[in-house]
């Protein structure tokens, strides 16, 4: 295959993949008012999201902390001011690392699941026996965990924020011997409730975005086991790409709205 | 939409592609109550792709399609689901939900679309489970089922509703003859009760006889030929002929 037909048939794959995740995001948006029995849905998928990510979240965020207390202690020593490691490591935990680092550690472990469990309904027919019976799988699969998603990341990447904040002052404590009083009194002197704010926002986002590839992957999986394999692997790519990607265009947004 | 059809399922000049293959070109029919339909055809004829644009399941890529006198080929997902649920569709491979045990599975469309209490829930699927020859299964998973018992199980949940067309996808495929023999008897036995009108997709000549008021013979894309069993075996059709003598190829 030359090099051309190579790029034309996968700008084709690029464009149908994008459009058919805008249009599932579509027919989600037309059906996100859920009957009051799928509610138990919601919680259910809150519980699995919530206890599967909390863990890998947390142990990120608190070495993430760690690491950038060490680097800007060590760093901003050479300029005089390693009293500015505390907000600086706030700074970057709560407008950047906490949410992306989240989006993608907990997405791609959260999104990869959800393709293989829809992929395998999908290839096993199951999704196909539920239109069959006359339920809607978008009420019954999608948005519970999208609902779910849109609450549980946000309320991790506070968490993981906390953590991470936690870690940095164990750092400059106990290496740096930078008293907990002054690292935390010059977090509370820099860092404002925007900084926290977007941060909370772009993860409300991201949590929509990773849940709505995990599923789109997954209703799209064919193939049988093969196919599910491959999606289940695009899944853990396309949540990266896309967390890492759209933060960009995030942060932009967010600093011309709110700066 | 528009509401022109008489039978309650009605496909009109449909046709589907996949990429470059033609599967379906110009296929029509009507399907009245208290007929059942045999579709049959070679591996690969299109059997399955028509029964699911008869179901609504895909699309078509043009004709037409109605259902209880609906036009539904471009119909959305959504509006589709109050037809859905007067029809039933037994899937080749059951397709039963899997972290569901057997008493669940047939209890699923009871749960989603009425407000039966646990104990007339419990009645029907009872009923429903003794219907198929499947008692005293409740507590069974899917994956400790046999192919056979997998495809009564199914046929117990495309009919637990009551519905008045079910659409039969190979229930006897992949089958060995003593279950594929029990399942053939079930449905014509069904015929007479709670699955009088139907349209089955198969490749079993004597099960298509043992059941059918009407058959067609899918053949490129087409109907080769359509009419009562005895027309069908009378036809002078000459793809018919070599289909029932077995000697039929899809190209």
């Amino acid at each position: 295959m030359s090099v051309l037909a190579y790029a034309r048939r996968h700008g084709r794959e690029s464009v149908a993949w994008y459009g058919g995740l805008g249009l599932l995001a579509l027919r989600v948006m037309r059906n996100l008012r859920l009957p009051p029995s799928y509610l138990i849905l919601v919680a259910r998928e809150i519980d699995v999201i919530g206890v599967r990510s909390l863990v890998v979240a947390l142990t990120a965020s608190l070495f993430t902390g760690m690491v950038m207390a060490l680097q800007f202690a060590v760093n901003l020593a050479r300029f005089g001011a390693e009293n500015y490691v505390g907000p600086v490591v706030a700074l970057s935990i709560l407008r950047e690392l906490g949410p992306v680092l989240t989006a993608i550690l907990v997405g791609g472990k959260i999104a990869s699941g959800i393709t293989a469990e829809l992929g395998s309904m999908k290839v096993t027919e199951q999704i196909d026996a539920l239109r069959a019976i006359g339920v809607n799988y978008i009420k019954k699969l999608i948005v519970p965990r999208l609902l779910a998603a849109l609450l549980v990341f946000p309320l991790v990447t506070i968490m993981a924020d906390a953590i991470g904040l936690l870690g940095g002052m164990l750092v400059v404590v106990f290496d740096r011997d930078v008293d907990p009083y002054l690292y935390w009194n010059t977090i509370s002197y820099w860092v404002v409730m925007k900084d926290f704010l977007t941060g909370l926002g772009k993860s409300v986002v991201f949590g929509g975005l990773v849940t709505l590839i995990g599923c789109y992957n997954g209703l799209e999986t064919d193939g049988g086991t093969e196919g599910l394999g491959r999606s289940t692997t695009d899944t853990v790519v396309q949540v990266a790409m896309a967390v890492i990607v759209s933060d960009f265009f995030l942060t932009k947004l967010m600093l011309i709205l709110f700066w | 939409m528009a509401a022109a059809a008489t039978g309650l399922v009605e496909l009109h000049d449909v046709r589907k592609s996949f990429e470059q293959k033609e599967v379906l070109c110009g296929v029509s029919f009507s399907l009245r109550k208290g007929t059942t339909l045999a579709v049959m055809g070679g591996s690969g004829s299109g059997k399955t792709v028509l029964l699911r644009i008869a179901s609504g399941l895909i699309r078509p890529d043009a004709g037409q399609v109605s259902l209880f006198g609906t036009r539904i080929e471009r119909m959305r997902e959504e509006a589709m689901l109050a037809l859905r649920k007067r029809t039933g569709f037994v899937f080749q491979g059951a397709a039963l939900f899997d972290s569901l045990s057997v008493f669940e599975n047939v209890a699923y469309p009871l749960r989603e679309h009425t407000n039966m209490s646990l104990g007339e829930i419990t009645d029907r699927v009872h009923r429903f489970l003794s219907l198929v020859g499947m008692p005293d299964s409740d507590d069974l998973l899917p994956a400790e089922l046999s192919g056979g018992m997998r495809r009564r199980v199914g046929i117990a949940r495309a009919l637990v509703m009551e519905p008045e067309v079910v659409f039969f996808d190979e229930p006897t495929a992949g089958l060995d003859p003593t279950n594929a023999r029990l399942v053939a008897e079930l449905i014509a036995t069904l015929r007479a009760g709670v699955c009088d009108t139907a349209i089955v997709v198969t490749h079993d000549v004597g099960f298509a006889d043992m059941i059918a008021d009407q058959m067609a013979i899918l053949y490129r894309g087409r109907f080769a030929d359509l009419g009562t069993p005895s027309e069908i075996r009378a036809s002078s059709n000459p793809d018919v002929r070599r289909f029932l003598a077995g000697d039929l190829r899809q190209d």
